[in-house]
């Protein structure tokens, strides 16, 4: 079995460290990548619908520890800052963009 | 089965939100996303659960979530939009507010319970297949609002209560001649 990699989308911006946990079928989390790759931020997602049973269930259960809910996307910042759901203004204010 | 096309996505959606007194999104990028979605999850589970959660691929722990999911009236009615933004209000679609964010209403047991189902509460699944009736008409319930119907195959939407065809299961029948 293959192990759960997160992808990694280069970016100019790399003094924070971005995770974002989406789904490959929301269109919420499309824009979330999107805008952090159109403000040139670096960061790593995974599309947690498309892991096998098991990683799934190991990622849920990071997110839920991290986040405290299950939303996707759910973006952690330097394994500190959540932001759930696409927001702009947030990530704007925690990513200084 | 034939698997559903966008345009079929899109018609069943816009029917559905003039039925209830709904709108769909207005922006034709966000709309078209989310209809796609809706579409790959119909193609990978067989039922178009929301785009935005994480289905599980059961269908009896995905139930509230196909798409019109089970909390889209509270959500609609309180903020103005379903969860995944698909459905708004007249007031969001009119421009008079802006699209607002949706807090998620579901209850983060049902999704934990769909992948770490305890051994006990599995769903029942049905259960002696062999004493349905496999031929000509028979009897089916709708699971939501207790319809009966007597026919071959269970009716495409439930006519009161407007549940999916998945909603609808086959009422066992046993005739005992010996007392």
């Amino acid at each position: 079995m293959k192990a759960m990699q997160f992808s990694k989308v280069k970016g100019d911006k790399n003094q924070h460290k971005v995770v974002v946990y989406a789904l490959s079928t929301c269109v919420w989390c499309k824009m979330t990548k999107q805008y952090l790759k159109d403000n040139g931020v670096e960061y790593e997602y995974i599309d947690v619908d498309l892991l096998n049973e098991e990683d799934k269930q190991k990622i849920r259960q990071e997110i839920q520890n991290k986040s405290g809910s299950l939303s996707y996307p759910t973006t952690i910042i330097d394994n500190k800052v959540v932001v759930t759901g696409f927001r702009k203004d947030l990530l704007k204010e925690a990513l200084g963009i | 089965m034939t698997p559903v096309t966008i345009e079929q996505v899109r018609k069943r959606a816009e029917a559905d939100a003039q039925t209830y007194g709904y709108y769909l999104v207005p922006d034709p990028d966000l709309l078209q996303g989310l209809l796609e979605g809706l579409k790959i999850n119909e193609d990978r589970y067989g039922y178009p659960s929301c785009p935005c959660r994480l289905a599980s691929g059961n269908f009896d722990y995905d139930r509230d979530i196909i798409c019109p999911c089970d909390y889209r009236d509270p959500d609609v009615a309180e903020f103005g939009a379903c969860y995944c933004r698909l459905y708004v209000s007249k007031d969001v679609y009119e421009g008079k507010v802006p699209l607002p964010t949706v807090p998620e209403r579901r209850p983060l047991e049902k999704q934990s319970r769909a992948f770490a189902p305890p051994a006990e509460a599995k769903p029942a699944a049905v259960e002696e297949k062999e004493e349905f009736v496999k031929v000509g008409p028979k009897l089916w319930y709708c699971k939501q609002c207790g319809y009966v119907v007597f026919r071959d195959d269970p009716p495409y939407v439930c006519p009161v209560c407007k549940a999916k065809r998945e909603m609808f299961a086959q009422i066992k029948m046993r005739i005992d001649f010996l007392g």
